[in-house]
């Protein structure tokens, strides 16, 4: 049994479908557009619920896959082509045959500059909640252009998320959880600092989320129900930002030193090209469509090309990780019954 | 009925048994986008109106809905129609075409 | 010579033509003179003055130009421009001819009117008397020439792309009892001087032909007198219906080009010009497919040709008042040159939603004070960009400003304008001609185009008023700004307001050719389309407004343009939600990118962080 399987994606999704494939006996190819594996949660500091190391967890699923399953890096597939019920992968210009195919592809964080008015890209201490995520892993704690700690942060939620006019009206779900340990790491981190958390809804869906919300409340997280309308940058290149706080029915305006913009996931640009050729098409959102959203989560409408992880919508590392088992799982039934 | 010596205020509680909510049907029925408002309050922040006055577009909808229409009519003549807060929207509600119509169901009472 | 002597034929068939050129002569001229009477004093005088100028040689050329020529119809389409020249000018030449020939033949005398139309009935032996077959031959050239344009109008119904129109308009039951009788006069005129020309050879090339193969196989004199009477039915008919129709635009044209060369023009209201324009529309219908909403929506039922007609007859509808993005693109395209959007903006007015006092909540503000005054605007704080980039040209051209309403402004009024709340729109006028004033400011720079239309139109103001794009060509003219020629290819997008609202089209492309390579789209200057962001329009959903975007944008993008350039802060948000493959900059950011790449002059970082510091 030799079969081979392409498994496109090196992130976590890409990783545990990797190790279960290789578990299962098939030969795999796994392309990753980047230099490193790891994907998103690589470049993560910690996660939630826990905020364990995201190292630990992406250390974990690439120690056991070294060696076993053919990683091909730095590959951008650029055409899959079908050929006598198999297929034939091609990146950087060499091409190979699979005979199933995993799109794990993964999403990209919402490009903040889209949302001008929210000044990313124009002023200088507005940045995204990845950005915060590197300042935690080089630095230990968020800090200004300049250098300086900042006192008075607001976090914004749903930026590219919920919103009709930069075309991404769902849901992006993470980002909720994501900005409360945000907002808790960055209390520890700045005791004195005053955060503030400008939410429309917090959805805290997972289990440890609503622990987790509760505990920012009690390290003195500052929630105001109102999605910011504007920021504009003031002395020392502090930032002005403009909500309504709706549980009071008024406009209120703030000096921060620092805004960190809650980004949501949105579908990969490069992921529509490979729908392409495989002649599926995205779903209203702009992620991959699967077959049944019930009942066939990691098929897609095409024979032999299945799909895990946030190329099919947002989605946690936990959802994730169950999609690949679900999908080596389900390669495993076609190519044994093929 | 045993009398405890006091009932509910009538003025501060929403009595929707008793609230007439014409304004919201007909303006609902004349632009669907007005049932859409998730209440973020983005048009309001961002009001040039509101940066002079309490004018809320989000607040008048509600009141609108909630059969308060007399409030919310007088409410929405604060209203410059710049369209800022369209822009701001992000279920594109079509806020402007409301105002109209609420100034417009202020000619008709 | 004896009077007595001269007999003045008559057949009880021309009466209906009679009666209706006389019923339809009367009319027309108790209708300008009803017009003119009621016309104000100042508008009187200006009509008497103008009488008496060069204005009136001068409307006689442009009516010929025009109500014959149709020569703005040419402009637009060859195809087309025929078909309405041959129409009006060969029936021009038709009657001219006619008397021509009457008068000649009848030795100079005045003959009734029926004379020339029918004097083929009158005089069958014209071929033998002097010039006959030069008459005879002109006159079937001239019914031709004519005729190829019935022809042409007749196909138009069934297939209108080829003259150039996608969309024609629907015309009422009354307007196609009209023209039904317009394009049955030539085809029995042939008729009747066929089967003449049959039974007599009194014809030209075309009628004896006509005539002489009829008379192969019809009893050519059993229609002789039938032919007669319909044709003179056929035009009689017409001649009633006019007043009533479409073709009262025939008259009224001429009646318009004369007003409007003596320099009567819409007012802010509704005035006895407009009744004179409404009647002057001929419902041609160019205006449809001028319209996005009909174009990129499929509303092909609220455009101008329809809101004239019902504004004609009656009260329109608020859904055909409301129904228009004030683009003014329509405008740009009547031939007839109908101030359509004046039209439109006094219709709006009738209805005013907003009280005397409605904005008396804003007491004891004030703009920062300011030599060289730069207003964002309400919408130019949604995009901070544009903003940034223009302060940090301006800090690089060393000039005193200040951005005046950086902790808010009070919204232009323009918004409300174009929405027809003129009353609500006065206050805020009055109350930002006062903030302006007071800040103390000898320029004023807008980013915004609403801003700048109703800041020249409607403030008065005392200093001169720049849009932005205008003011950095100016600085850069006076060298205070270099900025260095790259090979990026841009494509500049015309806002409505600025464009054919301010007539600001050579700045913009003067500018941002100083930047790079300017790749004109197919619909430029006062052709260009609107984003679909417009805020004279408010029953537009979003989706709607996004496809007009996107359209507009495929329009621009046509050029392979690395960027599209806009100079509105609207249309740069409007386009942004419509699409993100295409690059959208303000002009500002292309400028500011253009300053910076400049070797000698270095634009660091702390020059555009003291924008905003020093503020």
């Amino acid at each position: 049994m030799n079969k081979i399987v392409a498994v496109i994606g090196g992130g976590v999704a890409g990783l545990e479908t990797s190790i279960q494939l290789e578990k299962l006996g098939y030969k795999v190819n796994l392309y990753e557009k980047d230099s490193e594996l790891g994907g998103h949660a690589g470049k993560w500091d910690r996660l939630f619920p826990n905020r364990r190391h995201a190292t630990e967890v992406i250390d974990s699923l690439t120690s056991r896959i070294k060696d076993k399953v053919q990683i091909n890096l730095v590959a951008t597939v650029n055409q899959i082509k079908r050929e006598n019920g198999s297929f034939l992968v091609e990146a950087n210009g060499k091409s190979q045959k699979a005979d199933a195919i995993v799109l794990t592809t993964g999403f990209e964080l919402f490009p903040a500059s889209k949302k001008e008015e929210y000044g990313y890209g124009i002023f200088d201490n507005v940045i995204t909640s990845a950005e915060l995520e590197k300042m935690f892993a080089d630095h230990g704690k968020p800090q200004s252009t300049t250098g300086k700690t900042p006192e008075k942060i607001a976090i914004i939620h749903c930026v590219g998320s919920r919103d009709e006019k930069v075309n991404r009206p769902y849901c992006s779900k993470v980002c909720c959880v994501t900005a409360v340990k945000q907002a808790i790491e960055i209390k520890e981190a700045i005791p004195t600092a005053e955060v503030y958390c400008f939410y429309m809804d917090l959805r805290m869906f997972g289990p440890g989320y609503e622990d987790l919300y509760k505990e920012a409340q009690v390290k003195g997280v500052n929630f105001i129900r109102g999605r910011l309308s504007e920021t504009s940058e003031m002395e020392g290149s502090r930032v002005l930002i403009k909500a309504e706080d709706t549980l009071s029915s008024k406009p209120l305006k703030m000096t921060v030193d620092m805004v960190v913009l809650m980004v949501g996931m949105s579908p990969l640009p490069s992921t529509e090209k490979i729908l392409k050729d495989l002649e599926l098409s995205p779903n209203n959102d702009g992620f991959v469509q699967v077959k049944d959203y019930h009942l066939e989560p990691t098929h897609t409408k095409a024979e032999g090309v299945f799909v895990a992880g946030a190329c099919t919508g947002p989605n946690n590392i936990t959802d994730s990780v169950n999609a690949a088992h679900s999908a080596a799982l389900e390669v495993h039934k076609y190519l044994t019954s093929k | 009925m045993v009398n405890f010596g006091y009932t509910p205020l009538p003025t501060h509680i929403h009595d929707m048994d008793k609230a007439s909510l014409t304004l919201a049907d007909s303006i609902s029925f004349e632009d669907a986008s007005f049932n859409l408002c998730i209440a973020c309050g983005s048009c309001t922040a961002t009001c040039t109106a509101g940066s002079f006055t309490n004018f809320s577009f989000r607040q008048m909808c509600h009141q609108i809905k909630r059969g308060e229409s007399k409030q919310a009519i007088a409410e929405s003549e604060k209203c410059m129609l710049c369209g800022k807060c369209t822009l701001a929207c992000p279920r594109n509600v079509n806020t402007r075409n409301i105002i109209r119509l609420v100034r417009k169901a202020n000619q008709t009472i | 010579m004896d009077l007595h002597a001269i007999q003045i034929p008559f057949h009880p068939f021309v009466l209906p033509f009679t009666i209706g050129l006389i019923f339809v002569a009367f009319y027309i001229i108790g209708k300008w003179i009803y017009w003119v009477s009621r016309f104000s004093w100042e508008d009187k005088k200006k009509i008497f003055v103008g009488l008496f100028s060069l204005k009136t040689p001068q409307a006689i050329w442009e009516v010929f130009m025009e109500s014959l020529l149709h020569r703005k119809v040419f402009q637009r389409n060859t195809l087309l421009g025929y078909m309405h020249m041959s129409l009006a000018f060969g029936w021009f030449l038709l009657i001219i001819m006619g008397n021509l020939e009457t008068r000649f033949f009848t030795h100079g005398r005045i003959n009734p009117p029926y004379i020339p139309i029918f004097f083929e009935f009158f005089e069958h032996n014209l071929v033998s008397l002097d010039y006959g077959r030069f008459f005879t031959f002109t006159m079937d050239l001239l019914l031709l020439f004519v005729l190829s344009g019935v022809g042409l109008a007749y196909f138009k119904r069934f297939r209108s792309k080829p003259l150039g129109m996608k969309n024609t308009t629907k015309h009422s039951t009354i307007d196609r009892l009209a023209l039904t009788a317009l394009w049955l006069i030539f085809p029995l005129r042939l008729l009747a001087e066929s089967v003449t020309a049959g039974l007599y050879d009194a014809g030209g090339f075309i009628t004896n032909s006509i005539g002489a193969f009829m008379m192969t196989f019809l009893p050519l004199h059993n229609f002789y007198y039938a032919s007669w009477w319909a044709y003179s039915f056929a035009l009689g008919a017409f001649f009633v219906f006019v007043p009533f129709t479409r073709y009262m635009h025939i008259p009224t044209e001429i009646l318009l080009i004369f007003l409007r060369k003596y320099g009567i023009a819409e007012k802010n209201i509704h005035s006895t010009y407009t009744q004179v324009e409404l009647s002057s529309c001929s419902r041609c219908g160019i205006c449809i497919d001028a319209c996005q909403l009909g174009s990129d929506l499929g509303i092909v039922s609220t455009q101008s040709t329809y809101f004239i007609k019902s504004m004609r007859y009656d009260k329109p509808s608020e859904m055909l008042v409301d129904s228009c993005m004030a683009c003014n693109r329509c405008d740009q395209v009547c031939p007839v040159g109908i101030d359509i959007a004046s039209i439109r903006a006094n219709e709006r007015k009738m209805i005013q939603l907003f009280q005397e006092n409605s904005y008396k909540y804003i007491n004891g503000y004030e703009y920062r004070k300011a030599k060289v005054a730069y207003f964002a605007g309400c919408m130019g704080h949604l995009t901070p960009s544009v903003y940034k980039a223009t302060l940090a040209l301006f800090e690089k051209a060393g000039v005193d400003y200040n951005f005046i309403d950086r902790d808010g402004s009070i919204c232009c009024g323009r918004p409300l304008q174009l929405t027809g709340q003129e009353d609500a729109a006065k206050q805020l006028i009055e109350k930002n001609i006062k903030l302006i004033e007071n800040c103390g400011a000898t320029v004023l720079v807008t980013s915004c185009p609403i801003c700048a239309k109703v800041f020249t139109d409607s403030y008065k103001l005392k200093i001169p008023i720049y849009h932005h794009s205008q003011y950095l060509l100016k600085l850069a003219k006076e060298s205070k700004l270099q900025f260095e020629k790259s090979d990026i290819q841009i494509t500049y997008h015309d806002p409505c307001e600025l464009g054919r609202g301010l007539g600001i089209y050579e700045e913009p492309r003067e500018l941002l050719s100083l930047a790079g390579n300017l790749i004109e789209s197919n619909n430029s200057r006062e052709n260009s389309l609107c984003c679909g962001g417009s805020l004279g329009i408010t029953n537009l959903t979003q989706e709607q407004r996004n496809t007009i975007a996107s359209i507009t944008l495929s329009e621009l993008a046509v050029g392979k343009a690395d960027v599209v350039a806009t100079a509105c802060p609207l249309c740069k948000k409007t386009f942004k939600s419509a699409s993100e493959d295409i690059r959208i900059a303000d002009i500002s950011e292309i400028m500011l990118g253009a300053v910076q790449k400049s070797a000698n002059k270095l634009i660091s970082k702390e020059v555009n962080k003291s924008v905003i510091i020093n503020n």
